[in-house]
């Protein structure tokens, strides 16, 4: 059993997870989503043993790195950081459906990872400049960053899909009511916000050692401040002019553009953060 | 009366200006947008690079506006002055308010603002076993903290808080990114940005700066680079680039060490940075030369500037020079030696001799076909060299953020209000509600949580 491999029989599990979360949700079944947290712990505890084992891995190789270099382990732990915030909140929060829209997220992360011929998944020794204890610090806290925003975005979507008055036992009565959803939202935007914050901060004092600038304006910094103004205006609409429901729901919505686009779409523009 | 209130503010119609949140959300949001374009135009790319890409339209647009440097743009700078001067002036404008609640001169509860709360938790209780009040009011102080009791008609109310102080934290999460700001301006305007190159064995204390075109620095001590070295993985990648250097102060050597990537020399608030590395020249070159009559191949070791004589009395050839790149109707060749032919009529003519393509000289069908077989090659160190005075400030601004969000996002100040309603007969209602100015969902559990609690202490 090699990492790739238990990471690939993750994503099924993931899958599964989603299937009995959408499922409880169109059939009011509670107890598909009672199982449905139960298998998404189960895949959280493979993604887990996946991460380690290709630790272990590289140290195997002579390489000896953080599994955090190139896209494919990115996306796996960009998964993992997504499930574990996922989880936490289920079990703070004590809303069993709520997953609906996130765990699809995390089995979409772990699967293009896993299934896209694009994305190698071999293990690769790591370039001078990325030698160092601040890509651990710097890559966990962008991620739990990301995670936050991605179930922000998740419950979003639930309260843009939920109509305002819905009758007993409709199709879409099962989600929490709408101010729970929002309330959410907003706690997880000021999650990822506080990451986020951390993420670039790391970043920047890695940058300043390792070149001697913390900020240069390459392109993936420039979209993660994009995406950090962003929310930094979500969050000063929501506290200061009192805006929630449906326009913040629009808003976490384009934040989440932003961070897709820090993420995937600034390897497209030449930079210091490209995964080639 | 709002407007009244603000016609009535001494500083006028420009503080009025900066001290609204619009003012934030627009100019948040014109960072953000305008931010883009610097990301898909390519920065200080140099004139004749945007006439090219872009047609001469476009260049001129681009000139005129700071596009090819646009983050130290003129506009781009306003917007961040104006940021400052918003947050400034917004957190004047609150702080006025907001200190009276962080900071009061007596505390006040109204347990009508508890009455009318729409979350609150109920439970009936017996007073049978001793004074249920002061147990309740003991438990709150050690829950919450300092408790409040009032005595009102037919009930008692109990007051506790915790958290009064967080409301400061979005004042600690703007104070840092004006600290970050001031940083960046102390680190543009006394810090510097420059580069050195040094080939192995020399020493200097001139290196290039950033801004402006070929503009000098020279430094209190000089700095030679005694070797550089890179090594690579199995696979052919790099793994580590180590430039080993000496610092020469009044001719005294002071410090040897090496300078690593991720691990640079600091010295006298100078850093040293490993960015670039590349052959500086060569030398034990080993050439091969192929007759094109004969068909023999000859070996020789040569030198630069040497001439040698060609076998078969075709005249003589010197080396001349070693380029990184060479560029032949335009593709780059990558390292070459360029060197000279004289032929025994005494014409002259350039050969140029790439490493990685040792049949290219074969082409130029001469009497002799020239390939470098092996020679040892000599490294220049490019280091980057930088002052940022700011940069504490900067790191200030980094710790600052993190606690002012810490506190912002994840703490609040919360009031608990228990209300004991005498019903008689030893019987009592209990009443718990809670405010505070941030996360009601998570007020909720634990309001629920606390009155689960009382109800048990009860029994």
């Amino acid at each position: 059993m090699n990492s790739p491999m238990l990471l690939s029989i993750t994503t099924f599990v993931y899958a599964f997870a989603s299937v009995l979360y959408i499922g409880s949700w169109t059939f009011k079944k509670k107890f598909l989503s009672t199982l449905g947290i139960g298998v998404l712990i189960t895949g959280f505890l493979g993604n887990t043993a996946g991460i380690l084992l290709r630790w272990i891995e590289s140290y195997q190789m002579g390489y000896g790195h953080a599994p955090f270099s190139n896209m494919y382990e990115s996306l796996v732990f960009f998964s993992w950081t997504v499930a574990a915030l996922y989880i936490f909140v289920e079990f703070k929060y004590r809303e069993r459906i709520i997953g609906v829209f996130a765990t699809p997220l995390i089995f979409l992360a772990i699967a293009y990872a896993s299934l896209s011929p694009n994305i190698a998944d071999k293990i690769t020794p790591l370039i001078p400049a990325l030698k160092s204890n601040w890509l651990i610090a710097h890559v966990i806290t962008c991620f739990l960053g990301y995670a936050g925003f991605a179930v922000a975005f998740g419950f979003s979507i639930m309260y843009l899909v939920k109509p305002e008055n819905t009758q007993e036992g409709a199709f879409l009565s099962k989600l929490p009511a709408l101010a729970v959803i929002d309330e959410l939202t907003y706690q997880m935007v000021m999650f990822g916000f506080l990451f986020l914050t951390i993420g670039i901060i790391t970043g920047a004092v890695w940058a300043n050692s390792a070149w001697g600038t913390y900020w240069s304006w390459d392109p993936k910094e420039t979209w993660s401040l994009i995406t950090w103004l962003i929310y930094a205006v979500m969050l000063h609409l929501r506290m200061m002019r009192g805006w929630n429901g449906k326009q913040i729901a629009w808003v976490s919505i384009l934040g989440f553009m932003a961070v897709l686009f820090t993420y995937f779409g600034v390897n497209l523009l030449p930079g210091l953060h490209s995964y080639a | 009366m709002k407007k009244k209130a603000l016609k009535q503010d001494p500083a006028g119609p420009v503080w009025t200006f900066f001290c609204s949140v619009r003012l934030t959300v627009v100019v948040l949001l014109a960072l953000a947008f305008t931010s883009i374009i610097g990301t898909l135009i390519p920065q200080n790319g140099g004139d004749v690079f945007y006439l090219q890409k872009y047609g001469q339209g476009w260049s001129k647009v681009f000139m005129a506006l700071d596009i090819d440097d646009m983050y130290h743009s003129w506009w781009f700078l306003t917007l961040l002055a104006m940021l400052a001067v918003n947050i400034v002036v917004c957190s004047i404008q609150r702080l006025r308010v907001t200190w009276k609640i962080i900071f009061p001169k007596k505390i006040v509860f109204r347990p009508d603002r508890f009455r009318r709360l729409k979350d609150r938790e109920t439970f009936a209780a017996s007073v049978d076993n001793g004074e249920i009040v002061d147990r309740f009011q003991g438990f709150l102080k050690r829950r919450v903290g300092k408790v409040t009791r009032q005595t009102l008609e037919g009930s008692t109310v109990l007051f506790a808080e915790k958290g009064r102080w967080t409301r400061i934290g979005v004042y600690v999460v703007h104070s840092s990114i004006l600290l970050l700001l001031v940083g960046s301006v102390i680190g543009g305007v006394w810090g510097f940005k420059g580069r050195v190159s040094i080939p192995e064995g020399d020493t200097t204390d001139v290196i290039e700066l950033r801004q402006g075109v070929h503009e000098h620095l020279t430094l209190d001590f000089a700095i030679r680079c005694n070797t550089f070295d890179v090594s690579f993985y199995d696979t052919g990648a790099p793994n580590e680039f180590k430039s080993n250097v000496t610092l020469i102060e009044n001719g005294v050597e002071v410090l040897t060490t090496d300078i690593v990537v991720n691990h640079p020399l600091r010295y006298k608030g100078i850093s040293f940075y490993q960015s670039n590395y590349g052959i500086a020249a060569a030398k034990s070159i080993s050439l091969t030369m192929t007759s094109k009559e004969s068909g023999l191949a000859f070996q020789q070791d040569i030198e630069f500037n040497k001439a040698i004589t060609l076998p078969e009395n075709q005249g003589s050839f010197v080396m001349e020079h070693f380029v990184k790149g060479y560029n032949f109707q335009g593709h780059n060749l990558g390292e070459s030696f360029v060197g000279k032919v004289t032929a025994p009529d005494g014409t002259e003519s350039e050969i140029v001799i790439p490493v990685k393509f040792p049949t290219f000289d074969k082409m130029r069908r001469g009497t002799f076909a020239f390939a470098v077989d092996h020679f040892e090659k000599l490294y220049y160190t490019g280091l980057q060299v930088n002052r940022d005075p700011g940069v504490w400030f900067v790191y200030s601004g980094f710790i600052l953020m993190i606690i002012g969000c810490w506190i912002t996002f994840f703490m609040s100040h919360q009031s608990y209000c228990v209300e004991i309603k005498d019903l008689g007969k030893n019987k009592v209602m209990v009443d718990v509600s809670a405010t505070s100015n941030r996360n009601p969902q998570s007020l909720k559990l634990k309001t629920a949580k606390l009155a689960l609690a009382m109800k048990e202490l009860k029994s």
